[in-house]
């Protein structure tokens, strides 16, 4: 009975959340543009389906990703499973498997993105081949996992966020000059794709399980930040990729034309 | 004849949920390495996860269900209508609201929200009612779909005048430094995060519709290269807007 009356709420919730969209288009298209709704059966049953998928995801992300994720970082962080008495537990280096942990989701996640591919072929199309998608796609991969590792052990050394957010827009900053034009817009919209409406929760659980499980860590203060991690990291790595595979280009080319001279 | 309908409707609907549950495969993958090969013992409340991952997959899929069939369509269409009308206020006014109320309805967003507000109260940096929870959460989810509105308005504004990307990132890169620095602690985490939170399922087709249904209408421009400005700004600004509503309530 609970479990009923719990769905209910999340549904009546949903539809409060999905109603400004309907009004918007209603609106929009019935005043603004004064015409009728195209396909209006189709948007009625497309509502449908947005509110009963939207209350579904909800409620199975309370019973399943955020439990996951905080249990993934109390197991990998308890005292049973680090060693007893003999390990540190403030040291940074007990952690290991956490980070490795933090690596692989964020590495894996991100190679099945959709979204993602969608930008990688467009990358491929943009640069006249010299970006290969799947390239492309590996190097945001290896972003977000470098991200959320990194997250991972700032988290446990409860350093400030802010210091590494900084570090790094000056790091792209300074790659937007040197980085071919077309790409930088690419390699900035590659950071924003990478996390998805599954992966949030669940690395977000991470880090929140994460700052609690490690003596000394104030949720509040130290649990958040691996999603701004796991955006960052990749539009560093794309740009580095962009970069060197230009670099590449730019010397087989000179090489080439110096062959022609002699 | 229709027993072949049938069939075809079920592969299709098959193939969704199959495009659904690939989304959450890297992680069952990964944990379930984990959990046997590193942990070596079961995953705790293995029941209810198992419940709550079939919940996530079947609910994805009708969610991306609904944004195919009811949304993008109409987003894409009503774009083009509006910037054949020519009317600029109206296309904003639309580029805003769509910005705002896509994410509101956001779900990793109103997950996120939630749990901040937990977290807040656990913290004491808030009231524990559930009153002060609620309004703490939709304080936060307002201050994110008010940012990605403005986002959204302002990305088209730079499609159609043409102003540089990078200027303008840049720009809203030195606003969030500056931000950060006054901006109380317990909100800067969140504030971070929010810009990642918002760019997923729901906004970056979206977008990517509004960018592709505007472009049509204006000569000359790429809806590669300028559409993708409209989701580096949707993850930017909910950072200064999310650090501005922390320096309110706190």
């Amino acid at each position: 009975m609970d479990y009923l009356l719990e769905a209910f709420d999340v549904l009546l919730a949903t539809i409060r959340d999905i109603l400004p969209i309907l009004a918007l288009i209603i609106s929009f298209q019935l005043f603004i543009l004064r015409q009728p709704i195209p396909h209006l059966r189709r948007l009625i049953i497309g509502g449908i389906y947005l509110v009963i998928g939207l209350a579904m995801f909800l409620i199975g992300l309370e019973k399943a990703l955020f439990p996951v994720g905080k249990m993934m970082a109390a197991q990998l962080s308890s005292p049973t499973f680090l060693g007893g008495e003999n390990s540190v537990l403030t040291d940074w280096r007990t952690y290991g498997w956490v980070y490795v942990f933090a690596a692989l989701i964020g590495f894996s996640t991100t190679i099945a993105e959709p979204s993602l591919l969608a930008v990688a072929i467009k990358a491929g199309e943009v640069s006249s081949g010299v970006i290969s998608p799947w390239g492309l796609r590996i190097t945001v991969a290896i972003g977000v996992a470098i991200g959320i590792a990194l997250g991972a052990y700032r988290i446990v050394t409860g350093t400030p966020l802010h210091i590494y957010i900084l570090v790094g827009y000056i790091i792209v900053i300074l790659q937007t000059f040197t980085t071919p034009k077309k790409m930088i817009a690419l390699a900035y919209d590659s950071g924003g794709v990478t996390t998805s409406t599954v992966t949030v929760p669940l690395v977000a659980a991470l880090g929140l399980g994460l700052s609690e499980a490690v003596p000394g860590r104030n949720p509040a203060l130290d649990g958040f930040g691996l999603i701004a991690f796991a955006s960052l990291f990749p539009i560093i790595t794309v740009m580095g990729y962009a970069q060197i595979t230009h670099w590449f280009v730019k010397r087989q080319s000179n090489k080439s034309t110096k062959g022609e001279k002699e | 004849m229709d027993v072949t309908n049938k069939t075809n409707n079920l592969a299709i609907f098959l193939k969704k949920l199959w495009i659904s549950f690939k989304d959450l495969l890297p992680i069952i993958v990964v944990i379930a390495f984990f959990q046997i090969v590193v942990l070596q013992q079961p995953l705790p409340h293995f029941a209810e996860v198992l419940f709550g991952s079939v919940l996530v997959v079947f609910g994805l899929m009708f969610f991306v269900q609904g944004l195919e069939m009811g949304l993008f369509p109409i987003g894409e269409t009503m774009a083009h209508e509006l910037a054949r009308k020519g009317s600029l206020f109206w296309l904003l006014i639309f580029a805003f609201l769509l910005g705002f109320s896509t994410t509101i309805a956001e779900p990793a967003l109103i997950a996120i929200s939630a749990e901040a507000a937990r977290i807040a109260a656990d913290s004491e940096l808030i009231s524990s009612s559930q009153e002060s929870m609620q309004r703490y959460a939709l304080g936060l989810r307002l201050s994110v779909a008010f940012s990605v509105g403005i986002a959204i308005l302002l990305g088209v504004l730079r499609i159609l005048r043409g102003w540089p990307v990078h200027y303008l990132i840049i720009g809203g890169y030195i606003v969030v430094m500056l931000m950060t620095l006054v901006a109380p602690k317990e909100i800067i985490g969140i504030a971070y995060d929010a810009g990642g939170v918002t760019t997923s399922t729901v906004t970056v087709p979206l977008v990517a519709a509004l960018g592709v249904g505007l472009a049509s209408i204006i000569k000359g421009r790429s809806p590669l290269l300028d559409g993708f400005g409209l989701i580096a700004f949707a993850s930017l600004l909910p950072m200064i807007f999310v650090m501005g509503y922390g320096m309110i309530i706190f």
